[in-house]
């Protein structure tokens, strides 16, 4: 049976290369100063899907991003590895929407395909790491969710059975699609790119990104091709403005501060049998240990 | 299935301070009463209520252990159909509860449970939820631009941008204030056994769509170790070498009464089972003493032991950024260090 799925991808910021050249005098985050990548999870997702594809011909995979125009490379970075429609949500207005607006706009957008079996998510993002886009989606499509998928045990016309995992264990758990998955970096391993599919799909670009570069004019040539990113707005998903962006985001951030160690000062304890023995005297006394 | 609407709450002051009381086949775990006693103190602070929401089948039994863990109310929900966790039907009972009494705090644990609900409650009451909390604060908040204040509202302290940073989140419009809260960073409260709670039971109907996964089979693990409640903790990471190396650091756990942990990349290098792992991913711990051997300390690990009482250091590298959380750095080869520091214990004992 072919399926439609459309996967949920984030470009996010490389938070493991965090350095102190990243970060700003006053504890913020210079985002600029890190390499943007494919959100790690995402990529598993993205696998699952592209396995689910690999098994059930003519299924049609969507990659989904909301983000600025930059954003567009893990669109192609999805149809390098087999995806097949890209589609960049986009909009001023979406900025500073928390989870709960962000899946507010991605709940709009993915309803306006029409008829979707299953939106598969990453567990969570590198960045803002709340893992809660993916729940929120289910719940704003109105439909049920499987969170921390670990494996994807069968899927047989309308009915998928799922192997997840619960912190201190697992379960199998079975539902009628459609379905929203969040999935596991442990879930499998995300294939490389394909050679020729990277040839032809590097040249894909959204009309933003075109005007961006002075090359507007390509557009129509690169639309017969197939080549031109979908970029969709908030009036084109019909979303309803109170819901976005900052206005619909009851969160606010008050206060961000980067992570300092609270280098107190230690004391150096030689390694020797006498300079040990004093250390575990001084434990014992303060009835550390003892 | 036919979406129900609920009403948005607004800012309620009166409103109580709730625990949702995760309980799994009838027991409750260590996550809801650390809530509890968070709990505790915002409600003081609030002068409010601090309550508990308890849904299952069969779970009276679990009343008295709340109310002996400090909450004063237990809204109570008994259903043959909520006997096992399902993210829809327990959507349902908390968003008609929150409805109907209007609580101005909700805390959740941040385990798989809690991070699978809560936000599919938060998108059905379209409020805020911030995740993965390690402190909750009450303070006023004055808004930048409108010079407004909000007065006793909920912090919400969280590690972001893989741990290298804390935020501090606030919702003053839409309420409740919900958050998720990290396993283990909240100190368990003292038992009361004499404490009661006023019980309020509440009925739920759940119709099959409420129910739409089928739970096929259901397997717990019971954890290998019990970090978080250990005195004394030995952790070793990569700079141990091997797993015939990690040897010692079980022998000075063994010697000291404690027992072994580890860092992510020991786990990843198949030292020791991911059990033991100490850290952003793995276990908070905060022992009388920790001692890390052979681990450079990186933000994701302090991130999990850095409320240690004591951290002694044992590394090769008199620059690791580990010796900057250490009351103690010994600086040396910690095969030559351990069996030392070993002997020196047996001569005390
Ligand atoms: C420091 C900081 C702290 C924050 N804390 C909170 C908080 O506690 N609560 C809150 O509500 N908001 C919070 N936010 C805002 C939040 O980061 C954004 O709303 C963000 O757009 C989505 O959340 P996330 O990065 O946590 O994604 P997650 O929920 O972790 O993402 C899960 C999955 O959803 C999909 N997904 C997420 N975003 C997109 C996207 N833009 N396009 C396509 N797919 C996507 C991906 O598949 C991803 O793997 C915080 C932001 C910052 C900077
Ligand atoms: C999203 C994310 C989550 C993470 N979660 C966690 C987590 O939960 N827990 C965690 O621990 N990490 C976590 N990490 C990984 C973390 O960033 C570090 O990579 C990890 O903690 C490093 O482990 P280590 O200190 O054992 O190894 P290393 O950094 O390789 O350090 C080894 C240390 O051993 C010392 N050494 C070597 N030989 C000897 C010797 N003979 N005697 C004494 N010292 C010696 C070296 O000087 C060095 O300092 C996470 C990373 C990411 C990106």
């Amino acid at each position: 049976m072919a399926y439609n799925i459309v996967v949920l991808a984030k470009q996010v910021p490389d938070t493991k290369a965090v350095t102190g050249k990243a970060m700003n005098d006053d504890g913020t985050v210079n985002r600029s100063a890190l390499p943007a990548i494919f959100n790690p999870e995402d990529l598993n997702a993205l696998e699952l899907a592209l396995q689910i594809k690999d098994d059930n011909p003519g299924t049609k995979i969507t990659m989904m991003t909301m983000g600025l125009p930059s954003a567009c490379e893990v669109l192609r970075q999805g149809m390098y590895r087999g995806a097949d429609r890209m589609i960049l949500v986009t909009d001023r207005r979406a900025a500073a929407s928390d989870t709960l607006a962000t899946s507010y706009i991605l709940s709009c957008a993915v309803k306006k395909l029409g008829k979707v079996d299953m939106v598969i998510c990453g567990r969570q993002a590198i960045d803002g790491d709340t893992a809660q886009v993916g729940p929120q989606c289910a719940e704003k499509l109105d439909i049920p969710q499987i969170t921390y998928v670990q494996e994807l045990l069968d899927l047989k016309d309308q009915t998928i059975t799922i192997k997840r995992s619960v912190g201190a264990g697992w379960e199998k758990v079975q539902c009628q699609l459609p379905v929203v998955l969040t999935v596991l970096d442990t879930a499998n391993i995300p294939r490389p790119v394909a050679a020729r599919k990277m040839m032809k799909f590097k040249k894909a670009h959204s009309a933003m990104e075109l005007a961006k570069a002075d090359k507007a004019d390509l557009a129509d040539a690169l639309k017969a091709k197939g080549l031109l990113i979908e970029e969709w707005n908030l009036d084109h998903i019909e979303a309803d403005l109170q819901w976005c962006g900052r206005d619909g985001s009851p969160t606010k951030v008050n206060r961000i501060q980067s992570v300092v160690l609270a280098a107190s000062g230690h004391k150096k304890i030689e390694p020797t049998e006498q300079g040990l023995r004093d250390m575990i005297h001084e434990l014992i006394e303060d009835h550390t240990i003892g | 299935m036919k979406k129900r609407k609920y009403k948005m709450i607004e800012v309620n002051r009166q409103g109580e301070v709730w625990v949702f009381a995760e309980q799994y086949e009838g027991s409750l775990g260590e996550v809801p009463l650390e809530l509890l006693g968070r709990g505790r103190l915002l409600a003081d602070k609030l002068g409010v209520k601090l309550s508990a929401v308890l849904a299952g089948n069969k779970v009276d039994t679990l009343v008295d252990e709340l109310a002996a863990f400090g909450a004063e109310k237990i809204y109570h929900v008994e259903n043959t159909d909520l006997a096992h966790y399902q993210t829809i039907s327990y959507t349902k009972v908390l968003c008609q509860l929150i409805e109907k009494h209007k609580p101005q705090i909700v805390l959740f644990g941040a385990t798989a449970i809690g991070r699978d609900l809560a936000p599919r409650i938060a998108s059905k009451m379209r409020c805020g939820l911030t995740a993965d909390c390690t402190d909750l604060q009450i303070e006023d908040f004055t808004e930048p631009r409108t010079k407004e204040v909000h007065s006793n509202l909920l912090q919400q302290i969280r590690p972001a941008f893989g741990g290298n940073i804390i935020a501090t989140i606030i919702n003053y419009d839409r309420w409740p204030q919900m958050a998720t809260v990290r396993e283990g960073v909240m100190p368990m409260p003292e038992r009361n056994e004499n404490a009661k709670a006023e019980v309020v039971k509440e009925t739920v109907s759940i119709s099959p769509e409420d129910l739409a996964i089928k739970i096929l089979e259901q397997h717990r693990e019971a954890k290998k170790v019990n970090l978080k409640a250990s005195r004394i903790i030995v952790a070793g990471g990569a700079g141990v070498g091997s797993k015939e190396g990690f040897k010692h650091i079980w022998d000075l756990a063994n010697a000291l009464g404690g027992v072994p942990a580890a860092s992510r990349a020991a786990v990843d290098l198949g030292f020791i089972d991911h059990d033991y792992q100490v850290g952003q991913t793995g276990t908070t711990v905060r022992p009388a003493l920790y001692i890390a051997v052979g681990i450079s300390g990186a933000i994701q690990h302090t991130a999990g032991m850095s409320d240690s009482a004591k951290v002694v250091a044992i590394n090769c590298d008199p620059d690791a950024p580990i010796f900057g959380v250490a009351n103690f750095g010994i600086v040396g080869d910690y095969t030559q260090v351990i069996p030392k520091l070993i002997k020196a214990i047996r001569e005390k004992a």
